[in-house]
C-alpha cells in the first residue's frame, strides 16, 4: 500500500517525428503536474483535491486539448467538458457544453457537491458557474492560433479528426507533427486506499455542436470505486460502447483480476488506435495501457517508482522516447 | 429457455401506493397496447432495435407517462427531454438530451447513431440535427400538461418546506388542499428524489427486446425529474446507467437518476453475467439489491435466449412484459 498517481495528456497517432518544441512544452507540462500531484500527496491532501488540482493544471495549459487550448466545434466555438468522481461515496459530477468556464473539472465538483444532481450542461451548466461565481472568460479566451490550424485542416479533409486515430502520412497538410489533442486526467490514491478520478477536454475537431464524448460519462471516460481509479482517452464513440473505465473496476471486482490484468483486458478488446487509460488501485498499484501509437503520461508511486513517457516502453524496459 | 423472442416495457419506478384506480388502469392499458403491438411485430420477424423504438415512440406519444407528451417540467416549467438507445449487436449507441421540440426524443437518438458520426447530441446541437434530419417538430407546449405543470407547482412547495424529509407536511401546507402530502407506507414517509411519493412522479419509459435471431436491443426516454435545474442530464440518455446492450442481454432502468448513474446500473447487470457468470434475474437482483445503497430505482432486461427479468426496490414500478411462449403480463406492485 502506498499513494499513487498517474495522470494523461491524451491517447492517439503521435507521431514518433515530433518536432522538439512541440514535444518539450508537452513533457515540462507532465513533469509540472506530476511534482504538483505528488507533493499534494505527500501533504496528504485527498485524492479528490489531488486529481482536481492536477487537472486544473492541465486544463490552464494550452498545449492540451483542455480549458484553454481546446479544440473547435466545427462552428469555430470551443465546448468543454469534465466529469469527477469520488471513488469512496460514488459520488460524481459532470458538465459538458462550457464555453467560458475556465475549469471545467472544478465546475463538476460543485455541481457534484452543490446540487442534488450528477450532471449539467450547456446553458444550464452556464448558469450554475456563474451562480456559483466561479473564473470566468471570454470564449475567445479558449481558443488558440493551432486549434484554428487544425479546425481548417479538418474542414478541408471534410472528416472528423479524431484524437490521434489518423494515419499520419509525411507530406499530410493537416499535420505539423501536431495531431496530439487528447483529453486530460489524472486518478489518484492515498495509503488509506482512497481513489479519485477526474477526465477534461474540448472533445474532438470539428465535432458537431452539442456532440457530447466518453469523458463526461460515468463509467465511459471516467470512474472510481472503492477498486480503482480510471481515467479514458481516446475515440469517445468507441469508449462509450466499451464502458471502458465502469469494466477495468467490474472486472476487478466481478472476475478478480489485477489492476494491470483489468485494464490490458479492456484495452485489448477496444479496436486498434482508439484508447488509452490511466488508472490506480487501492493498493496504489498504477497502470498505463494504450493501444494507440503513443499517449501523453506519467505516473508515480510512494515507493519511488516515477515515469514520463508518450511511446511505448519497449521489451527491454527502455522508453522509446529516450531512444530519440 | 430454448430462445425465441422476448419484450419488457416499464413506465417508471416508484408509483405512489394511493394512485387513484382509475389511474392504475389507464396505465396497464397503455402498457397492454404496447407489448400487443411490439409482441406482433416480433411474431412477424422484426428486428429488435426497431421493435424497441417503435415501442419507445408509442410510450412518449401518450401523455399517461413521463416521456414526450406528459414529460415532467423543469424548475423554469420548460419541457427537457432526454433518451437513448443501444443495439446490442455491435453495441451501437445513440443518445440525446436537453430535447425540447422533437416530437419523438428515442428516434432522434437513433439518427444520431445512424446518421452522425458521434454518439450523443445535446441541446441546441441536437435541435440544429433534428431540423436538417426532417424529423416531426412541435411547439415546446405539446409536451407540457396541465397536471405536470399542477405537480410542479407543489414540487417547488415541498421543496422549500422541507428541510428535513423526516418531518411529514401537513395538508396545511399544501396547495392541493384536499389530498395530504404525506405517502405513508409501514409508518415511513416515502421519498424519492427528494419528493414524497404523492408529488414524485415516475418519469421515464424503456423498452428492451430479444428478436427471433437472438439480438438484443434497449431504449429509454424520459422528461427527467420534475422541478430539475435546467440543462440537467440523468440516467436515460447515458450508456451504461439508464441503457445497455449487448450480445448477452438488453436493459434499461427508472428511478433515481443519480443513484443509477452512480451504480452505473445498466452496465453492471450485463457485467454480471459477463464477468461473474450470473444468470439474467440473478444478475438484476445482484445489482439492485447491491448496487444502489440509498438509491431508489427499478430495471427491466432481457437475455440473447428469450429470458426476461425485472427488479425494483421502489414501491411499485409499472411493467409488463411478453415472450414468444405466450406469457403476458402487465403489473404495477
Amino acid at each position: 500500500m502506498g499513494w499513487a498517481i498517474a495522470l494523461h495528456g491524451g491517447a492517439g497517432d503521435i507521431p514518433f517525428s515530433l518536432p522538439e518544441e512541440r514535444r518539450a512544452p508537452r513533457e515540462a507540462t507532465l513533469r509540472h503536474c506530476l511534482d504538483l500531484g505528488v507533493a499534494a500527496l505527500r501533504a496528504n491532501r485527498p485524492p479528490l483535491d489531488v486529481v482536481e488540482l492536477v487537472v486544473r493544471e492541465l486544463e490552464n495549459s494550452p498545449c492540451y486539448n483542455a480549458g484553454k487550448g481546446s479544440v473547435l466545434t466545427t462552428a469555430g466555438t470551443v465546448e468543454m467538458e469534465a466529469c469527477i468522481m469520488d471513488g469512496n461515496t460514488n459520488n460524481c459530477g459532470a458538465v459538458s457544453g462550457l464555453s467560458t468556464v475556465v475549469n471545467a473539472i472544478s465546475l463538476a465538483r460543485l455541481v457534484m457537491e452543490k446540487t442534488p444532481h450528477i450532471y449539467l450542461a450547456f446553458d444550464g451548466a452556464e448558469a450554475f458557474a456563474r451562480e456559483q461565481g466561479v473564473e470566468i472568460m471570454d470564449p475567445s479566451h479558449f481558443i488558440t492560433p493551432e486549434n484554428i490550424e487544425r479546425l481548417k485542416n479538418a474542414k478541408e479533409a471534410n472528416r472528423v479528426q479524431i484524437d490521434y486515430t489518423q494515419p499520419i502520412k509525411a507530406n499530410s497538410t493537416n499535420d505539423q507533427g501536431d495531431s496530439q489533442i487528447g483529453t486530460v486526467g489524472c486518478v489518484a490514491v492515498d495509503n488509506h486506499g482512497n481513489l479519485a478520478s477526474a477526465t477534461s477536454t474540448g472533445g474532438l475537431v470539428n465535432k458537431m455542436v452539442g456532440r457530447i464524448g466518453d469523458t463526461p460519462i460515468i463509467g465511459s471516460g471516467t470512474y472510481a470505486n472503492s477498486f480503482c481509479a480510471v481515467s479514458a482517452t481516446g475515440k469517445g464513440e468507441s469508449i462509450i460502447r466499451a464502458t471502458v473505465a465502469r469494466d477495468v473496476a467490474a472486472l476487478m471486482e466481478y472476475k478478480g483480476l489485477s489492476l494491470k490484468e483489468a485494464a490490458a483486458y479492456v484495452v485489448e478488446k477496444v479496436p486498434k488506435g482508439n484508447v488509452g487509460l490511466v488508472a490506480v488501485s487501492a493498493n496504489g498499484e498504477v497502470t498505463m495501457p494504450f493501444n494507440t501509437t503513443g499517449m501523453f503520461r506519467a505516473c508515480a508511486t510512494e515507493e519511488g517508482y516515477s515515469e514520463i513517457a508518450i511511446w511505448p516502453v519497449d521489451s527491454n524496459g527502455i522508453s522509446e522516447d529516450s531512444q530519440k | 429457455m430454448v430462445g425465441g423472442w422476448a419484450i419488457a416495457v416499464h413506465g417508471g419506478a416508484g408509483v405512489d401506493p394511493a394512485l387513484p384506480v382509475e389511474r392504475q388502469e389507464e396505465a396497464r392499458r397503455v402498457l397492454v397496447r404496447c407489448l400487443t403491438a411490439g409482441a406482433a411485430a416480433l411474431r412477424a420477424g422484426a428486428l429488435a432495435l426497431d421493435v424497441v423504438e417503435m415501442v419507445v415512440r408509442e410510450l412518449e406519444t401518450d401523455p399517461v407517462f413521463n416521456s414526450g407528451r406528459g414529460s415532467a417540467l423543469t424548475r423554469k416549467g420548460t419541457v427537457e427531454m432526454e433518451a437513448s438507445i443501444m443495439d446490442g449487436r455491435g453495441r451501437r449507441c445513440g443518445a440525446v438530451s436537453g430535447i425540447s421540440t422533437v416530437k419523438n426524443p428515442v428516434s432522434l437518438a437513433r439518427l444520431v447513431m445512424e446518421r452522425s458520426p458521434h454518439s450523443y447530441l445535446a441541446f441546441d446541437g441536437a435541435e440544429d440535427f433534428a431540423r436538417k434530419q426532417g424529423v416531426e417538430m412541435v411547439d415546446n407546449s405539446y409536451f407540457i400538461t396541465e397536471e405536470n405543470l399542477g405537480m410542479l407547482k407543489l414540487a417547488k412547495a415541498a421543496n422549500s418546506i422541507m428541510f428535513d424529509y423526516r418531518v411529514p407536511l401537513t395538508g396545511a401546507d399544501s396547495c392541493r388542499a384536499s389530498a395530504g402530502l404525506v405517502a405513508d407506507v409501514g409508518g415511513e414517509l416515502q421519498m424519492m428524489n427528494g419528493l414524497p411519493i404523492s408529488i414524485y412522479a415516475p418519469e421515464t419509459v424503456g423498452c428492451v427486446v430479444v428478436d427471433r435471431a437472438g439480438r438484443c436491443a434497449a431504449a429509454t426516454s424520459t422528461g427527467g425529474l420534475m422541478n430539475k435545474m435546467n440543462g440537467r442530464i440523468g440516467d436515460s440518455p447515458l450508456i451504461g446507467s439508464g441503457t445497455y446492450a449487448c450480445d448477452a442481454c438488453a436493459v434499461s432502468c427508472t428511478g433515481e437518476g443519480e443513484a443509477i448513474i452512480r451504480s452505473t446500473l445498466a452496465r453492471d447487470v450485463a457485467a454480471l453475467m459477463e464477468y461473474k457468470g450470473l444468470g439474467l434475474q440473478e444478475a438484476v437482483d445482484y445489482a439492485v439489491k447491491e448496487r444502489l445503497d440509498e438509491g431508489k430505482a427499478g430495471l427491466i432486461a432481457v437475455g440473447r435466449n428469450g429470458e426476461v427479468a425485472m427488479g425494483f426496490n421502489t414501491v411499485g414500478m409499472f411493467r409488463g412484459c411478453a415472450t414468444e411462449e405466450g406469457l403476458m403480463e402487465v403489473a404495477i406492485w
